[in-house]
């Protein structure tokens, strides 16, 4: 089915995407532009790639109604629960899916970029299982504050590789894997998010699509109706709410919101909220809106979510957000602090710190009665806690 | 006619071509620099243009890129240094920068600027062809640009061809599969590559870039080209020596 959310020849939604890579990078990229689409539409794929998701990830996960929360904030409010797959969130999806690809593209060696650790963990995890040599690049600074996850991925058997430039976050950990891949064009770049060089994005948003056709099903035997009237899901690079809004983008009906870190404050300059301060521009590959200076120079991020530290956004977001077919909002670090707090108290979930920000905007929403919102949890807190509890202390000490 | 190609019209073998990346080591460094290579001899200069996230580079020009940003640099100050030289540099000089830096900077005054600065050949590492060609061509035609394309080991014959067709200069042959920085040696299955592009009788001429660093490396480049380009190894040399040795580095490469 050809839509305008689906990219064209060049790999394109409206004027952003395409694949500004060094020709170097060109057999590469062509290679997979080639056969993504091939592969993943074959029956054998599907019939692994269905059933690693079901049998090892555990899916399909619940979809949640979380009475507390709907209680509180004056509608019915259901929870994606990416956060009970296997590794703790919706990036096992992408990285089973990419593997099996890599795999009928008789790749034998992986590297991968990281920010939070979790997609690092989830490709370390498949790459354990495949029996596939792994390597992730990490920001120096990610390293440090989210070293549960570094431990997972050295106990996986993957090699990491600190990003010292730059910021030494997500941003950087991308240009390094580029870097890398660039110097070792054998190896298969298993990228984390719907970013990149086309045909990155869309082969990402696919394979998180997993997520929206399960919600239609469920919803139909909850409520139904396979439609929800909003589905809230946070932004960084953006594959968690492109894998919500997948099978929804055509239906006008269902309302998008995708929730960016605000950081500080939007306004205050240290901010992750790209597409307020963002302009056109090109990122790892991709054109699409992007912090940067007036010269193009690329501004560093900030966010208390090392998943959401990204000063760009896939191209297929800035579409959506070009074109109005998502609402975008964003949450401050002490917002999704807070909604972490709330859900943990009164549903009894620690969500990720990226997922906090978009339960942090339901008290921003003004709910119609019986309007069906579907969040997406897509990762659970495990790795956080450090944060939450360094936190926690502090408001303690404060009150 | 193309600045460049006017060059190879004067001198077809040995050309040597330094790459450097302005405002370093120091912010008002650029036109020193330019000076001082083509009071050396230095065939054409690449001036390159400080980025953020030079995906394309090695440590090398990544952190003299970082440093010269420190310094203060940014595309007007450059624009602004180049002019001051406009009237009395006669070397060739070829603009390499990424593509955001244009696309911010507006394309149409980008180019106008370039001109301005009587520079006319521009590399854009991540300038893809099909974009070249849906768009980027007719810019460049309109401001009598010139772009270089990189080919690589990878780069398939009919591709190359390609190229070539769109070539007015030259065409930069990247050495081997690697990002910048200076190796020290050439390997068999580069020579063997050199030689198959080398025997493709393109139009176009062909300078040899990554991993070229000293005399040796410069020579057996030019065996299969029309000469080489050398970047990593002269950042490394100015950021350890200034740039009042300038001398002592070229000198040797063309002894």
């Amino acid at each position: 089915m050809k839509s305008k959310f689906h990219p064209d020849k060049n790999g394109y939604f409206g004027q952003f995407g395409g694949a500004f890579i060094p020709e170097l990078l060109y057999p590469n990229v062509k290679e997979l532009a080639d056969n993504y689409i091939q592969i993943i539409e074959s029956e054998e794929f599907q019939t692994e790639y269905k059933s690693l998701l079901k049998d090892y990830v555990g899916r399909p996960t619940p979809l949640y109604l979380a009475k507390s929360l709907s209680e509180k904030y004056g509608a019915h409010i259901y929870l994606k629960r990416e956060d009970l797959c296997h590794t703790g969130a919706h990036k096992v999806n992408n990285t089973i899916g990419q593997i099996l690809i890599a795999k009928k593209l008789g790749k034998t060696k992986i590297i991968a970029e990281t920010g939070a650790g979790q997609h690092g963990v989830a490709t370390a995890t498949v790459c354990a299982l495949m029996g596939i040599e792994c390597t992730v690049f990490m920001g120096e600074k990610d390293i440090v504050r989210q070293a549960p996850n570094v431990a997972r991925m050295k106990m996986l058997g993957a090699k990491i590789v600190a990003a010292t430039s730059g910021s030494k976050t997500l941003k950087d950990a991308t240009n390094e894997a580029i870097r890398y891949w660039i110097q070792h064009p054998d190896t298969f770049y298993l990228i984390g998010s719907v970013v990149g060089p086309a045909p990155h994005p869309d082969m990402v948003a696919r394979l998180q699509a997993i997520i929206s056709e399960e919600m239609k099903w469920q919803l139909k035997e909850k409520t139904g109706k396979e439609n929800p009237d909003t589905i809230i899901a946070c932004v960084g690079g953006g594959s968690n709410a492109a894998g919500a809004f997948y099978h929804y983008l055509e239906d006008e009906s269902v309302e998008l919101i995708a929730v960016e870190a605000a950081g500080l404050g939007v306004n205050s300059g240290e901010s992750a909220a790209t597409s307020q301060l963002g302009e056109v521009g090109i990122i790892h590959g991709s054109k699409t809106i992007l912090m940067q200076d007036e010269y193009g120079q690329i501004v560093e991020p900030y966010s208390i979510s090392a998943g959401l530290d990204y000063p760009g956004v896939g191209p297929l977001h800035a579409f959506l957000y070009e074109s109005g077919r998502a609402t975008f909002m964003n949450a401050t670090d002490k917002e999704a602090l807070d909604a972490a707090y709330e859900l943990t108290k009164i549903e009894g979930i620690i969500p990720a710190l990226e997922t906090a920000h978009a339960l942090a905007v339901l008290s921003k929403i003004k709910f119609r009665e019986n309007q069906v919102v579907v969040v997406n949890l897509s990762g659970r807190g495990d790795k956080d806690l450090e944060t939450y509890i360094t936190h926690l202390e502090d408001d303690e000490k404060r009150d | 006619m193309n600045s460049v190609l006017e060059l190879f019209k004067k001198k077809e073998q040995q050309l040597l071509s330094i790459y450097f990346t302005c405002g370093y080591p120091k912010l008002d460094d650029t036109t020193k620099v330019i000076s001082a290579l083509e009071n050396n001899g230095v065939d054409f200069i690449e001036v390159g243009l400080p980025y953020s996230d030079p995906l394309a580079d090695g440590p090398t020009i990544q952190e003299s890129s970082q440093k010269a940003l420190e310094n203060g640099i940014n595309l007007d100050i450059v624009f602004d240094q180049l002019m001051t030289i406009k009237e009395t540099n006669k070397t060739p000089l070829v603009l390499m920068g990424y593509l955001n830096q244009m696309l911010k900077y507006g394309e149409d005054k980008f180019c106008k600027k370039v001109v301005e600065c009587g520079i006319d050949t521009l590399i854009l590492p991540d300038l893809p062809m099909v974009e070249f060609e849906n768009h980027y061509k007719q810019l460049f035609d309109k401001y009598g640009l010139t772009n270089v394309f990189l080919i690589t080991p990878n780069t398939e014959e009919e591709r190359i061809r390609k190229i070539d067709l769109y070539t007015e200069s030259f065409i930069y042959v990247v050495a081997s599969s690697s990002i910048t920085g200076a190796k020290g040696e050439i390997s068999s299955a580069q020579l063997a590559y050199f030689e198959r592009i080398k025997n493709m009788n393109l139009k176009s001429k062909l300078i040899i870039g990554f991993g070229i660093s000293d005399k040796e490396t410069f020579n057996t480049a030019c065996t299969y080209a029309n000469g080489a380009i050398i970047g990593s190894a002269f950042i490394k040399d100015i950021g350890k020596n200034g740039i009042a040795k300038i001398a002592e580095f070229i000198k040797p490469i063309r002894s």
